[in-house]
């Protein structure tokens, strides 16, 4: 298969003070492709996609060593603007979490502070985010009312389209569904379908009906661990451990 | 059977006495407030109130007595600007020091220290101010009286900075980790995201430090007493010495012949303070509920 990497994560450990919580993850993930990252619960997938745009930079006393490589130039490197990683870099978080503006100010906010001034261009770009995250029909006559009314499947629309409109070259996910209804659900789903035509994504789920709907790559990490990581088919028909086909099957987790 | 009703009258007993202390309080101020309007309000049948609270004159024990508050208004009014152009940049600036660059053990380690400034008596800082700040103001420029507003407001601005950053760094504090984690994710710095995401969303809260820091300032009666001059005349400039509201009534009260025109005078003094002061609790009651509100914190 002709895949190309586009983020690499190179003998990953990760210490939260003395305690190890990740050891040694290798994952390659490909440009165009949605990879999820699954696993029970504590095993490290949070702490993992939130490596990824070094949003763990603000918790003190942690510590990571390896290489986190994006087009292959490592984002923890010395010379690396973090701000500039996490421009480049997107993430849309477990729970909704839109800041207390209106619509169209939550999404125009990440132009403005990449120093955007143009108006006419904010309108334009904050309008094609919030086609491009399928909730333009729900607020388009609204954008001006605060974010904090909508429901919360919508804020989670809204805090996609407010990550899209960066034009991030990645876009982390964790489990960005778990705290929505079925409907809600199925309509993130769909959505992350149509992205993967144009951004990389990597989610992290705990659910694994999930994973198996929507990634091509999976990861199974357990304990800190990366146990296994394939095609996502082939992880949920045929795994190579033993422990991945006991989670898989639900005989844990 | 028996043990069920012996519970029962235990509870009843438990009850009964929180709700007395939970109502104590309210009992004190209503006490209070029904006491300051019973011994404020027969001034009024002396002196209008307009001229009561417009008057130019303080003059209580003039045989031809006068009772104009508005120097002394305006002097517990001047203390109290004076006080906050010392308290706002102080307290709000150390709230974000503490809040945004401290790491934690400096944290751990600054705020409780402010917070002490707090517990410092009052006596105290009126001495302080008295023999160090006073001599030195005067000195500095070239004053006939280091005991004025300017020296008055320097200390109850200091006094009123523990109040203005501690509440002012919880405010900062109650928003929300993830809008940070947010405006991170979107490529936005530190200070982008203390400017546009924190502080609007602390705005509030930040604006209720400062009006209790206020309350502070303006109720503030021994400091004020030692250290601002005590001439009840209307203050044309900082430098000029003032006797605030507290001052007068504490300086006065024991020479007012009880039940006179001099202590219903007084007494009003106090009823007006009162309600400046319940006005800005009020006011920042509202604004910090519709902060709560604003953060989807619930009421």
């Amino acid at each position: 298969m002709d895949e190309k990497v586009r983020m690499e994560i190179k003998n990953m450990n990760f210490y939260y003070g003395t305690k190890q919580a990740l050891c040694d993850i290798n994952i390659q993930v490909y440009r165009n492709r949605v990879t999820a990252i699954i696993g029970p619960s504590g095993c490290g997938k949070s702490t993992l996609i939130r490596l990824l745009n070094r949003m763990n930079d603000l918790i003190p006393h942690a510590r990571i060593e390896g290489e986190v490589l994006l087009d292959g130039h490592n984002i923890y490197g010395p010379d690396e603007d973090v701000v500039d990683v996490r421009r480049k870099i997107g993430m849309v978080f477990q729970k909704p979490n839109p800041f207390p503006k209106s619509i169209f100010e939550n999404v125009a906010y990440g132009l403005r502070v990449n120093g955007i001034k143009d108006r006419q261009y904010i309108r334009r770009k904050v309008e094609k985010s919030i086609k491009d995250a399928a909730l333009w029909g729900e607020v388009k006559d609204r954008l001006n009312d605060s974010a904090l009314a909508l429901s919360g499947g919508q804020q989670q629309r809204l805090c996609i389209a407010r990550a899209l409109a960066v034009e991030p070259e990645v876009l982390l996910m964790d489990e960005p569904a778990s705290a929505l209804d079925p409907t809600s659900t199925s309509k993130i789903e769909e959505l992350i379908q149509e992205l993967k035509k144009r951004y990389t994504i990597i989610i992290v789920t705990h659910n694994m009906q999930q994973a198996a709907r929507i990634s091509d790559y999976t990861a199974f990490l357990m304990l800190g661990q990366m146990v296994e990581y394939d095609l996502t088919p082939k992880i949920f028909t045929n795994p190579a451990k033993k422990v991945t086909e006991d989670y898989i099957t639900g005989r844990f987790g | 059977m028996k043990i069920k009703n012996v519970t029962k009258f235990k509870e009843n007993i438990y009850r009964g006495i929180f709700t007395i202390l939970a109502f104590a309080s309210l009992f004190f101020l209503l006490g209070i407030t029904v006491i300051l309007f019973k011994e404020g309000l027969p001034i009024f049948q002396k002196v209008s109130v307009f001229d009561f609270l417009f008057g130019r004159y303080w003059y209580p024990t003039h045989a031809d007595a006068e009772f104009g508050i508005l120097p002394i208004m305006l002097g517990s009014l001047w203390v109290t600007i004076g006080a906050l152009g010392v308290c706002v940049p102080l307290g709000v600036g150390s709230a974000l020091y503490i809040h945004e660059l401290a790491g934690y053990t400096q944290k751990s380690v600054l705020k409780p220290l402010i917070e002490i400034l707090a517990a410092i008596p009052s006596i105290v800082y009126g001495f302080f101010g008295m023999v160090i700040v006073a001599p030195f103001i005067q000195r500095t420029f070239h004053l006939s009286v280091g005991l004025n507003a300017f020296t008055g407001s320097l200390m109850l601005g200091i006094m009123a900075t523990p109040t203005v950053c501690s509440i002012a760094e919880d405010a900062l504090s109650f928003v929300p980790k993830s809008f940070r984690e947010a405006s991170y994710a979107l490529g936005a710095n530190r200070w982008q995201t203390l400017i546009n995401v924190i502080m609007p969303a602390a705005g509030s809260g930040i604006s209720t430090a400062i009006i209790l820091g206020m309350s502070r300032a303006i109720g503030e009666t021994m400091t004020v007493l030692m250290v601002c001059g005590g001439a009840a005349v209307i203050p044309h400039s900082f430098f000029q010495p003032v006797r605030p509201m507290t001052a007068t009534i504490a300086a006065e009260m024991g020479e007012a012949v009880m039940g006179g025109a001099h202590y219903h005078a007084l007494f009003a003094i106090g009823l007006i303070l009162f309600l400046f002061t319940l006005v800005f609790n009020i006011i920042a009651e509202i604004i910090s509920r519709r902060f709560r509100v604003k953060l989807g914190l619930g009421r």
